[in-house]
């Protein structure tokens, strides 16, 4: 039997300038974003950022309105999905109920006309460890198990470009976390490209060599886990990673490696190398972890207030209010002498410059605040 | 076995409570059991005794005596072979006829119907505010020397001016074929509304295109839905006798229409009780068959 006639791009992923339009609403926005070959890249965002569009485009189960996607110098952007090297690890595993594990797995090599079909799907349910359930059903299969066939049945085709839509979404925290280490274990094992699609924020930074981070249909900002956690470029990066704390100011002087800033009557530093716009208005911002209850630093607010406390073993989180009645969070490590502070005392807090950053000022002080933990 | 569990694991409870819980179970059957046992399993037994008696010598009309008599059910058969061969002929192509206008239709308003959905399943189901007598009587007008089917057709080339539609096979069928199309589009439909179109889209990821997907995919996953339509539109379709007489000809007689006309017309209870028990036994054994061939158990 003939199989079907397969792309043979390779190369590195590239979205140029790709726009997709459902009637008059913008679900991905002139996206251009380049995946590098073999790597383990994470689309980061709320529910409805366009971030499943986006790969439903590489998949080739949508087309898009506007721009091209390339892998390698090949243009699949109208490719048919049959025809493209690109698999897909559906949310909700999509395994064929009728057939068994062995032929779910076998359905793409066959499709294809590969003759050695035996001993890829026993390599590829190796690889996920289940080889011993080849002859079950899926609806016999525990959610672990059934999403480890998933990416065996898509992985078994060796594709040039993996896509993981939220593969891990149905899963209990337990499981979701072994699922990752296998997830970053079976991605250096084959050296796929692997794009996976998440709206959990951890769970990117946990696998991902490389996250974008998107937000109404556009990247907001791309880079490691640590770039974005330590230097977010905007407040929807900050709030969305984590927690962090976001404070109004005015740059009053820019000179010697640093900048000055003023924000309800105190004064703060922060590197130029840290500050990421040409703008006096600012978004000043430092992670609750970074902060610390003295008032030494060279950054520091006196005359806080606590207003609530809770331990949670490694550290204690406090809710303090700032003079302008702001409320500020302060991860405290739970290392060396514990503050006995209950909710009314005052206190001060501090923190070092390097640790804080200054964004454009114009933004929306909670964009992105709210959105970490829905669905 | 839900009765035992209960009773087992009340023991604290009192006896009084134990007992209405354990009554509760066949209290809810009883309607039930009573309904089937007055309408059906009484009347079963009248009909196989009916089906072996005789009637005495100088016997009035209707009149029969028990005599345990089996030859009834061989010289019933014999005298009919070509009436039970035309019914499960008919029925078979009606049942086929019907998958291949009702599948198209229930893909369509299980995958393509957006909106219309509901509206396009109130359109099948509507048939059924009219009686089915009337509907069948239609089609003799539809079908009728100046209805629009015959005036169309011979409009084309080939048809000869002596083209007659009605009183035909062809009359019977198409009568079978329509009346019985509901029952074969909702299993379908359901059987395909239940596919998850992921894995569709998973089936052309694996680089299956839109004609594999199909065959691969949506119609194993639908089986349930075949199986059970065409089982309800064999089954009714094959003991019909309606669509016969008043779409028929003499010659397109079906072994609902011997049966009727044994009870009613001609008063032979006994061959017609013996017709129905091995038009009924026919029918399992076929049906049987089917489910065993066609495997569906292993589907959910």
């Amino acid at each position: 039997m003939p199989g079907t006639k397969i792309s043979q791009a390779a190369g590195d992923l590239v979205l140029n300038r790709v726009s997709k339009y459902y009637g008059d609403f913008c679900a991905v926005d002139d996206l251009s974003l380049t995946v590098p070959d073999g790597s383990f890249f994470a689309l980061l965002g709320p529910s409805g950022c366009g971030k499943t569009t986006t790969l439903r485009m590489i998949a080739g189960l949508e087309e898009p309105t506007q721009g091209t996607i390339n892998i390698g110098s090949t243009d699949i952007t109208t490719e048919k999905p049959y025809r493209r090297n690109v698999n897909t690890v559906f949310q909700n595993y999509a395994l064929f109920p009728h057939l068994s594990i062995y032929e779910n797995v076998a359905f793409g090599l066959r499709r294809r006309g590969i003759k050695d079909v035996k001993q890829e799907v026993e390599k590829a349910l190796n690889l996920v460890e289940l080889g011993h359930l080849a002859e079950r059903k899926p609806a016999q299969l525990s959610g672990g198990q059934q999403q480890r066939i998933a990416v065996a049945r898509a992985i078994v085709n060796r594709p040039e470009v993996l896509l993981l839509d939220e593969p891990l979404g149905a899963l209990d925290l337990k499981l979701r976390r072994q699922m990752q280490i296998e997830l970053k274990r079976i991605q250096m094992e084959v050296g796929i490209t692997f794009i996976h699609v998440t709206h959990d924020q951890e769970e990117a930074m946990t696998m991902a060599d490389t996250i974008a981070v998107m937000n109404q249909g556009k990247i907001e900002q791309m880079g490691s886990a640590t770039d974005l956690y330590e230097s977010p470029k905007t407040a929807f990066v900050a709030n969305f990673l984590g927690q962090c704390n976001l404070i109004k100011g005015k740059v009053q002087s820019r000179a010697g490696g640093k900048a000055v800033v003023t924000a309800k009557s105190h004064t703060f530093e922060v590197p130029l190398s840290r500050v990421s716009t040409d703008s006096d208005s600012v978004l000043l911002g430092v992670r609750p972890e970074k902060l610390r209850l003295d008032d030494r630093g060279v950054n520091s607010i006196k005359e806080c207030v606590v207003m609530d406390r809770s331990f949670i073993g490694t550290s204690t989180q406090y809710l303090v209010r700032a003079p302008w009645d702001q409320e500020i969070v302060v991860f405290e490590q739970n290392d060396e002498g514990l503050h006995d502070l209950r909710v009314g005392d005052k206190v001060s807090i501090e923190w070092d410059a390097e640790h804080t950053f200054a964004l454009d000022g114009a933004q929306d002080i909670n964009a992105g605040a709210d959105l970490g933990d829905d669905e | 076995m839900a009765f035992l569990h209960a009773a087992t694991s009340s023991h604290s409870n009192s006896k009084n409570a134990l007992r209405s819980r354990g009554l509760t179970p066949y209290l809810l059957l009883a309607p039930g059991m009573l309904w089937l046992i007055t309408f059906f399993i009484i009347p079963i037994f009248s009909l196989a005794s009916t089906s072996t008696m005789v009637r005495p010598d100088g016997a009035p009309l209707g009149q029969y005596v028990q005599k345990f008599r089996f030859q009834n059910y061989i010289d019933a058969f014999q005298a009919n072979q070509a009436q039970y061969l035309r019914s499960f002929i008919y029925a078979g192509i009606a049942t086929l006829l019907a998958l291949a206008i009702a599948y198209p239709l229930a893909y369509m308003i299980a995958f393509k119907s957006g909106r219309y959905r509901n509206i396009l399943l109130v359109m099948v189901v509507a048939p059924f505010f009219t009686s089915f007598l009337l509907r069948t009587i239609a089609w003799t007008q539809i079908l009728g020397d100046d209805g629009p089917v015959v005036s169309f057709l011979k409009t084309l080339p080939f048809v000869t001016d002596s083209l007659r539609l009605t009183a035909t096979p062809f009359a019977v069928v198409s009568g079978l074929t329509y009346n019985f199309l509901p029952f074969m589009t909702l299993p379908l439909y359901a059987s395909l509304e239940r596919i998850d179109p992921r894995t569709l889209e998973a089936a052309g990821d694996l680089y299956a295109n839109a004609f594999t997907t199909f065959r691969k995919v949506t119609v194993p996953l639908s089986m349930p839905g075949v199986v059970a339509g065409t089982l309800l539109t064999f089954i009714p379709a094959a003991g019909d006798y309606v669509n016969a007489s008043i779409l028929g000809n003499p010659n397109t007689k079906m072994i609902g229409n011997v049966i009727e006309s044994r009870f009613f017309a001609v008063v032979d209870y006994p061959t017609a009780a013996a017709l129905s028990f091995t038009l009924m036994a026919t029918i399992l054994i076929l049906v049987t068959l089917y489910i065993r061939r066609s495997g569906t158990d292993e589907l959910v």
